[in-house]
This record gives structure tokens, C-alpha cells and sequence, in this order.
């Protein structure tokens, strides 16, 4: 019997707002998926883009951003350079084949534990309703040796459409 | 014309396009020093020898060979192990075997589409739907072609690389010194750098060789070059918004795009340090937008139409996931 | 059924990745030959989705040996997909550049790669029949001449395109720079001495070759020789013009059959497919594939210097003109089937191309800073034709109305010429190994002297040290034992 597809799915959220939140989340204890693994940065702004590619490279099925209000950064504007990040960095990601709904930029403060708790359960059933991605197995079927053919791949391959 | 007591010398085109022969003859009269100093023994656009010669020397008999183009073919990653056996250093020469060249957007494709494009054109008369065949039974006998591989790879996907010498191709001066170097060190004047370095260019990046003016940046859009009436030729050109992918792109070449007024197309590859090329130059485009209004930044970014193209041009086959092989398997 | 089978793996100088299959019959006469090109890479593909204006930086890598020819072919047609005509001056300086180019690479090609079967002779030492070969024999000026050649080729080709490999100034319209009154002064210089080494190439054909009587039989016989269409690009008078015009096709008795515009190409030109090699044939559409024949009843046609030469009605310069006259009286009238003759059309070619240099760098208007057209309408779809030294090279894209490309469709300089090339090795395997052949070295050269000629491109024509061909021959009788193998020694 298969499992139901349980999405993976890789949290960024910036110290100062979103990671309070999900504390005061925990602290109130509000329930929401396990889906979401949380990893702290100082500020949104640190997020690299690099951070999001090898997330997706290594087998999440999606990314949540959570940063400061525009306005409200710790760091005065960082958060308006992840914006912008994440608005470029989405664009690419769909010419390389991955769906734009599987990275979401979200906006939370410290006090704001519920909704942030909310978004994450929507972001869960977003993604969950896109499916899995899962490019590490994808990628490995598609390095298989050559046999006899003149094309080694039968694997689809999440054709970029032009 | 062999002399068995100088140093032997290999050159192999593997799936790029000869650019990179052609810097190497651009040395011009310096090619009669790696004469001078090398017994060339392979380089099969030049000479006559085969790959049954090179079959037939002993492991690590060839000191120097350098290797152009990605493996695109069951035969190019043969003549890359057998290189590797073969050669003392090996170098991936050229960006086809660094990072995947202009070759590796093809990994955007599956390979059935990139086929079925290519016998199917509006001028291909092929109703029949034939395509090329691994093996095929002609009347007279069998014949066979080499297997089309399901992404492009980079030499070091597939082998072990000493040096790498990155651009498209390498510029001729970059070249010439690089032979340079060689012969002194074969004298005993000079030290190869540490193995896995990348030789004949810089350590910095285009903007730090490129003449043009640079200000703060502040970009309110992004242009496509010909749509500009006039294009400044002092100032940098990401200032007028043109995407040039100079930040992020290694220096060596000389900043020779951006000093004849076009745009740096990031053939150079990675600047040092960087993982992600894409990443690295999304990053940096990304903080010089002028705005922090979201549809205003839509609006800018509307002007780079083709983001994949633009941010791994040139190395969709080293990008985190685009690669000719699984990122979680590199060092 | 077949009992022996002869494989010629890999050519090189032609590009590292040909082959050939020889199957000779149970009376050991050829029953025949199949010339497999193992490579693809997929740029009708992958350049969808890519912004038109890239195209001329990125056919460039489709070939590094003549990345100029996809350079102005692309450019031409990102021109014609926006509409847009380009100011004269910038039309001027990419055909200044390309004509740059055309010396250097003939010239690579006569001295390295066609000319040692002639200076030295198709049976001449293996060690001899080579550039080195070539200098010992008529001095070693020769070499640095023909250095010379290409560095000034390539220095003409930076100051207008930027880098020496994979110019980058072309764009929708123009150019992103002209050139200044020094770079001109220094191009016209050169281009003066390009225009005295075209001439000093011509002398050095007519003493070594047309001197010998033995040569001029080769050249004559029939072995080399093929009846088929000819195809070139031809100027408002019909002389042969590298950059720009109409491409006009003649038939094997030298009857126009037509020109066409770029934006007709598809009325006349197809592409075959075999399952046996990824390179496709292309043929002329109004006639038909019908098979690797000649004929007038066969679509197969040449794309070379040749047929440029056969499908004009002459040359747009004074020298190279007078060379052109001197070449069809020699060889009896237009048109010239034998292949052997391309080389000496190249070289025509190389001068008709140093004296365009020349003129290109002595007009008006060529310093104008002029260089570029704002394109005003919308981008939909256009062709670009240009000659490649190799061959009639097409270009055709569509884009949406942003201008990024939704298809692509490329026929190459020497795709052109798979055809004839394949027949061209099968009439010589077929004319020079008969049973009881015993296969020399020299029997193999002749072999490649069919396809040499044609220069086929995507191969690096370079200059070569020991410089022949790596030929191994191995004959298998049925059991696939091995009887004989003949290989070329290394010097």
C-alpha cells in the first residue's frame, strides 16, 4: 500500500521575527505539521540563494522564507533584498523546471505565532498538492550507463517548456 | 621529428566545438616552443597519431595533455578515462570541460526532445520519424554510433583533473603563458601551482579588469542591448541596466566583451569561491535593484526574460541542479 | 554477402569524431562505403527559450573553427526577426571582419591540410606530406607566411568583434562599436598584405601544381569527379559574395535553376535522415532525394568554394577575376566537377576575400560611428544566410513577441555537403580497391584526398605538425579475424 505523500519541506527563518514566532508557536502549543524543518539564519538577508537550490537538490519538495515586515528589519533593509532574491530566484527556478508555488516568501513577527503557524500549514498543503519532487532520485535515474541505445534515459524529464 | 627524451604532449576535442585548438594556434609563433619543447604525441585535429598509440603507452607516459570539451558521448568518456591513464596532468581545458559550456543547456532538455527537435526541423523530410541508431544492420554489415548520454558532463564528472584552464575559449595570451610557465617548470625555473587549481586566469573577477566607470548601482531596469539608442561607452554597463554577468565571473580575459561594448556572457566561469555561479550572480543582481516594491521589481525583472540562460549560461552542468552528476556526490 | 570489411577510424583534420565503413563483396570489390558522423550536441534545441540577440554569441560555439560564420549568419538573422536593416557602416564592418577570416582560414587549409597532397604529392613519404613538408620543400618563409596570414586575419577580426574567437559585437541591428581611423589604417595595411600573399599562393598552386603534368591528370581524372548541383551566394550581379545576397543554384551543366532569398530557403532545401549517422543530408527540395547519385535527377548538391565559383558568373574584384577566368579556361569550361579543383577555387576565393579587405577598409564610410539601428517593430521570424568557407550556411528562427526564440533550424557549411562527401569516398574506395588491392598508405591517402577538398569544417583546420591523417586500416575477413592492418607510422 503506498504511503501518502508526505511533503519535506526546508524552513529559513531569520532570528529576529520568525524564529520567535515559531518559539512562541511552540510555547502555545499551537500544532502544525512536522513537514517543516526550521533552520535559524541571523536575518533573512542572509539567505543565499545557493541555500535554496540545495535544498531542492537535496530532495525538499519546497522552501518557506520567513522574514521580517518590510519595515521591520532588525538589520534596517536586508529584507528587501531577499524579496527581491526570492522574486529573481523564482523566475529561474521555474525555467529550470520547478513549479514557483514550491518556494513561498513569507512576512511574520515576533508576536505573529499563529499566522505564521497558519502559513505554514497552507504552505504544506500547497506543496502537497504540487506532489513530490524529490530531484536527488529523479537525478540518479537519469545517470544511468548506457545500455544498447542511443539514448540512455527513459526517465521523464521535467521538460523546461520554452 | 619525435625525440623520445622531451616531455610528451596530448591535445583531445571532446563534445565542444575546436574553439579551443584554434586559441591554441592564436599563440602564433609560440607553438613552435611547445614544438621545441614537447613531443607531441596526440592531437588528433593536427597529427596523425591514433588512439591505439596512445592505448599502447604506459600509464602516465604522456606528461601534459589538455582536454577540450564536455562528455556528451559514450566515446568522449572513453577517451577521458583513457587520457586520465595516459597523462601525468591532465588539464580540463576550455569551459565545455570545466563546466559544461554552451553544450550543457542541453541538460535543460531530455534527451529524447533534443533528438526529436533535431530530426524533426521544418526542412527535415522525415515523415518516417527515423533517428540515428546505437546499432543498425545495413545490408552489408553492422553499424554502430556511440551512445548519446542523458545529461552533458564536465571531465572531472567523470575523471580525475590536475588544473583547469576556464573560457570560451581560453584567451591566447592566457595561453601563451601558461606554456610559459610549463617550459620554465621543465627547467626547473618555475613550481606548477597546487593541484586542482585553476590556471591562466585570475583569482578576482571581470569588474576588476574592465576599464568602464563604475558608480553606485542603482537599477530601475533591465535592458535588452539592442533596444538602446545609446549605450555609454565609459560606464559600466549593469549601470545601464544591461545584464552583464561581470560580477560574478572570473577574470583573466582581459574584460574583452565589455571593452568592445557587449554585455560579459560569464564564459570565464565561477568567480573563486563560488558554488552556485547562478546563485552567486542572482544575488548580486538582486541587490542592486533599485526598489522594494514587489510588482516594481516584477516589472524590472521582466527585463531579463530568460533568467536560466542568463545566470548558468555557461555551467548549467556544475549547477546545483542541473548537473551532469549529482551535487551530493562532490567533495 | 559481404566477406571483408575495412574500418577507417577515426578521420581526423576533419573533425575528431568521423569514421568510415568500407564492405567489400565476395569478389573483393567494394559493395560499400558509409562515412558515420558519431556527434551531436542539440543547438536546434537548446537555444529555444534563449533572447534572439544571444544567438550570435551562442552559434559561435557551434563551431570555434568558423564561429565567425554563425556570428554573421545569426546576426543577419536576429536583423531580419526584428525587422530591422542595419546602417551601412555596421553592414560594411561585419563583412570586413568576414572577409578578414576567409584569408585566414583558407589559407590554413591549402597550406596544412589540401595543399601537402599536391606540394608534396598524394604518394609522397607519410613523414613528408605535412606543413613541415611543405616548408622544407619551398622554404621555411612559407610557414611564417601562412602565420602571418592568420594573425592578421585575427587581429582584423578582434578590432571589429572584440575577441580573436567568438566575436561578441554583432547584435539586433548593428554593432555595439565601429572602429577608429588608427584600427582602420592598420586594417587597410594589412589587408594589402593579405591581397600579396593570395596572389603569392595562386603562383605557388600554378608552379607546384599546374606544373606538374602528373597533378593536372589527377585533378582531371574521374576518379574525384562528381556531377551534381552547385549552390553559392551571389550579389545583385551575380558574383560571389560571402556576406550577403542570393543563394543561386545551377545545375551539373551549369543552367541557373533559380535564386533564392533567405526567407525562401525552405521552397528549396530539405534534409534526408539515416539511421546510421546523427548529421543529416540536405538536398534540393524541386528535385527529390533520390539516393547518393549524381545527376541532374538527383537533389544532391555541393556547397564549396567550388560551387560558389560554378554557381556565379564571376568575381566582384579585379585579381581575383582575372583568376577566375584564367581557372575555367584551364579546366574546360563552367561548370568544373572535379573536385580536386576546390582547392584552387579556395584559393581564389582567399584573394577575392584580401581584395575586399581592402576595399572595405578604404571606404568612406567604414569609420562612421554610425553602427547600429533601433530595431522598431515587434520580433517574429527571420532567416540569415551567409557562405561559410565550408558551405552555404542558413540560419532561421522564431520568437514570440518578446523575442526569445520558440524554434531554431541550422544547416550547416559542410551538412551541405555530406552527401557528395560520402559519394565523393565511395567512388575513390570503389575506384582504387579491387580485388587483389594490396592497401598502401598511399592508396588510403588517395582515399582521403576525396574528401579533403571539401574542408570539412567543425574539424579544426590547423596547422599540423607531423601533419597527416591517423589512418588505420584493418581488413577482417568473415570470421572477423584479423589478415592485415595497415597503419600510418608516426614520423
Amino acid at each position: 500500500m503506498e504511503e501518502p505523500f508526505e511533503p519535506l519541506i526546508v524552513g529559513f527563518t531569520c532570528n529576529w521575527c520568525s524564529y520567535r514566532a515559531a518559539d512562541l508557536a511552540g510555547s502555545l502549543r499551537l500544532k502544525y505539521p512536522p513537514n517543516v524543518r526550521l533552520i535559524r539564519l541571523m536575518c533573512s538577508g542572509r539567505l543565499d540563494p545557493t541555500f535554496v537550490l540545495k535544498a531542492l537538490a537535496s530532495g525538499a519538495d519546497g522552501v518557506l522564507i520567513t522574514g521580517c515586515h518590510p519595515g521591520d528589519c532588525h538589520y534596517v533593509e536586508q529584507n528587501y533584498k531577499t524579496l527581491r532574491r526570492y522574486l529573481l530566484l523564482r523566475r529561474t527556478l521555474r525555467g529550470m523546471g520547478i513549479e514557483e508555488g514550491r518556494v513561498k516568501l513569507v512576512w511574520a513577527s515576533a508576536a505573529e505565532g499563529l499566522p505564521l503557524v497558519q502559513e505554514i500549514i497552507a504552505f504544506t498543503e500547497e506543496v502537497r498538492a504540487l506532489g513530490p519532487l524529490k530531484w536527488p532520485q529523479w537525478a540518479e535515474q537519469r545517470f544511468q550507463e548506457p545500455e544498447e541505445g542511443i539514448i540512455a534515459c527513459s526517465v521523464e524529464s521535467r521538460e523546461v517548456s520554452a | 621529428m619525435t625525440d623520445s627524451a622531451k616531455p610528451k604532449f596530448a591535445m583531445y576535442w571532446a563534445g565542444g566545438c575546436g574553439g579551443c585548438e584554434i586559441a591554441v594556434l592564436n599563440v602564433h609563433e609560440k607553438i613552435l616552443d611547445v614544438d621545441a619543447n614537447f613531443d607531441v604525441v596526440f592531437w588528433p585535429v593536427a597529427m596523425d597519431a591514433k588512439t591505439r598509440d596512445v592505448e599502447a603507452m604506459a600509464d602516465g607516459e604522456i606528461l601534459l595533455t589538455l582536454f577540450d570539451g564536455g562528455i556528451r558521448t559514450s566515446e568522449n568518456e572513453e577517451m577521458a578515462h583513457l587520457l586520465r591513464r595516459k597523462s601525468k596532468i591532465l588539464v580540463a581545458f576550455g569551459s565545455c570541460a570545466c563546466e559544461g559550456g554552451i553544450p550543457g543547456l542541453a541538460n535543460l532538455s531530455s534527451p529524447h526532445t533534443l533528438l526529436d527537435t533535431v530530426y524533426h526541423t521544418i526542412t527535415t523530410d522525415n515523415d518516417n520519424g527515423v533517428q540515428p541508431q546505437h546499432k543498425w544492420q545495413a545490408p552489408e554489415g553492422e553499424l554502430r554510433l556511440p551512445a548519446f548520454y542523458p545529461l552533458l558532463k564536465t571531465l572531472d564528472q567523470v575523471v580525475q583533473v590536475d588544473y583547469y584552464m576556464p573560457g570560451c575559449p581560453p584567451e591566447s595570451t592566457q595561453i601563451a603563458a601558461v606554456i610559459e610557465l610549463v617550459i620554465q617548470v621543465l627547467h626547473g625555473q618555475a613550481t606548477l601551482p597546487p593541484s586542482g587549481a585553476a590556471i591562466g586566469a585570475g583569482h578576482s573577477t571581470v569588474c576588476d579588469e574592465c576599464p568602464r566607470t563604475r558608480n553606485v548601482k542603482s537599477i530601475h531596469q533591465f535592458v535588452r542591448i539592442q533596444d538602446l539608442d545609446h549605450v555609454d561607452p565609459q560606464i559600466c554597463l549593469l549601470e545601464q541596466g544591461i545584464p552583464c554577468n561581470g560580477p560574478a565571473t572570473r577574470d583573466g580575459c582581459g574584460a574583452l566583451c565589455p571593452k568592445a561594448g557587449a554585455q560579459c556572457i560569464g564564459c570565464y566561469g565561477p568567480a573563486e569561491g563560488v558554488i552556485d555561479y547562478g546563485a552567486r550572480l542572482m544575488s548580486a543582481f538582486a541587490s542592486v535593484i533599485d526598489s522594494n516594491d514587489p510588482e516594481e521589481i516584477e516589472r524590472i525583472l521582466d527585463g531579463i526574460p530568460d533568467p536560466t540562460g542568463q545566470f548558468y549560461r555557461f555551467n548549467l552542468s556544475k549547477s546545483l541542479l542541473r548537473a551532469g552528476k549529482p551535487a551530493w556526490e562532490r567533495k | 554477402m559481404v566477406t571483408q570489411r575495412i574500418s577507417i577510424d577515426p578521420i581526423t583534420r576533419l573533425e575528431g569524431h568521423g569514421k568510415i565503413e568500407i564492405f567489400l563483396d565476395e569478389h573483393g570489390e567494394v559493395a560499400n562505403s558509409y562515412f558515420q558522423i558519431p556527434e551531436l550536441r542539440g543547438f536546434e534545441r537548446f537555444c529555444v527559450g534563449r533572447p534572439v540577440e544571444e544567438m550570435p554569441l551562442l552559434t559561435n560555439r557551434i563551431c570555434g573553427v568558423c564561429p565567425e560564420a554563425h556570428h554573421m549568419a545569426a546576426a543577419k538573422a536576429a536583423d531580419a526577426v526584428y525587422h530591422v536593416e542595419p546602417p551601412p557602416t555596421a553592414k560594411k564592418l561585419r563583412e570586413l571582419l568576414y572577409s578578414a577570416f576567409f584569408c585566414a582560414d583558407h589559407a590554413t587549409h591549402f597550406y596544412a591540410l589540401g595543399g601537402p597532397d599536391f606540394i608534396m604529392g598524394p604518394d609522397a613519404p607519410v613523414a613528408e606530406r605535412n606543413i613541415l613538408g611543405v616548408i622544407h620543400k619551398v622554404g621555411l618563409e612559407i610557414g611564417s607566411k601562412v602565420i602571418q596570414c592568420r594573425k592578421f586575419g585575427h587581429a582584423i577580426i578582434e578590432m571589429i568583434g572584440g575577441r580573436k574567437v567568438h566575436p561578441c559585437t554583432s547584435i539586433p541591428g548593428g554593432l555595439t562599436k565601429g572602429i577608429s581611423e588608427e584600427q582602420r589604417s592598420e586594417i587597410e595595411r594589412m589587408g594589402r598584405w593579405l591581397v600579396e600573399f593570395g596572389q603569392f599562393s595562386l603562383k605557388l598552386f600554378d608552379d607546384i601544381v599546374l606544373g606538374n603534368q602528373e597533378y593536372v591528370d589527377l585533378i582531371f581524372s574521374d576518379l574525384y569527379a562528381h556531377r551534381t548541383y552547385s549552390i553559392g551566394l551571389v550579389d545583385e550581379n551575380d558574383k560571389v559574395n560571402f556576406y550577403d545576397g542570393k543563394v543561386r543554384v545551377v545545375d551539373p551543366e551549369g543552367t541557373s535553376i533559380g535564386k533564392y532569398a533567405p526567407a525562401e530557403y525552405t521552397d528549396w532545401i530539405a534534409e534526408h535522415v539515416e539511421p546510421w549517422t546523427y548529421l543529416k543530408f540536405p538536398y534540393l527540395k524541386k528535385i527529390g532525394w533520390k539516393g547518393f547519385v549524381d545527376g541532374k535527377d538527383s537533389g544532391v548538391y555541393m556547397a564549396t568554394p567550388l560551387s560558389r565559383l560554378n554557381a556565379a558568373e564571376g568575381m566582384a574584384t579585379p585579381r581575383a577575376q582575372e583568376e577566375y577566368e584564367r581557372f575555367f579556361d584551364t579546366l574546360g569550361g563552367k561548370p568544373v566537377h572535379q573536385r580536386l579543383a576546390t582547392h584552387w577555387a579556395r584559393l581564389i576565393e582567399l584573394l577575392y576575400a584580401a581584395e575586399r579587405v581592402v576595399e572595405l577598409a578604404t571606404d568612406p564610410e567604414i569609420t562612421s560611428p554610425h553602427v547600429h539601428t533601433l530595431p522598431a517593430e515587434k520580433p517574429t521570424e527571420g532567416v540569415g544566410i551567409v557562405e561559410a568557407p565550408r558551405g552555404t550556411l542558413t540560419h532561421h528562427y522564431v520568437t514570440d513577441e518578446r523575442g526569445i526564440l520558440t524554434k531554431v533550424n541550422l544547416i550547416v557549411g559542410t551538412t551541405n555537403n555530406y552527401a557528395p562527401i560520402s559519394m565523393s569516398i565511395n567512388k575513390a574506395a570503389r575506384g582504387l580497391i579491387h580485388q587483389g588491392t594490396v592497401i598502401t598508405e598511399g592508396l588510403l591517402n588517395r582515399i582521403e584526398m576525396a574528401f579533403r577538398p571539401y574542408d570539412p569544417c567543425l574539424g579544426c583546420a590547423t596547422h599540423s605538425f607531423p601533419g597527416q591523417m591517423p589512418l588505420q586500416v584493418t581488413i577482417r575477413d568473415m570470421r572477423g579475424e584479423v589478415i592485415q592492418v595497415i597503419r600510418r607510422e608516426n614520423d
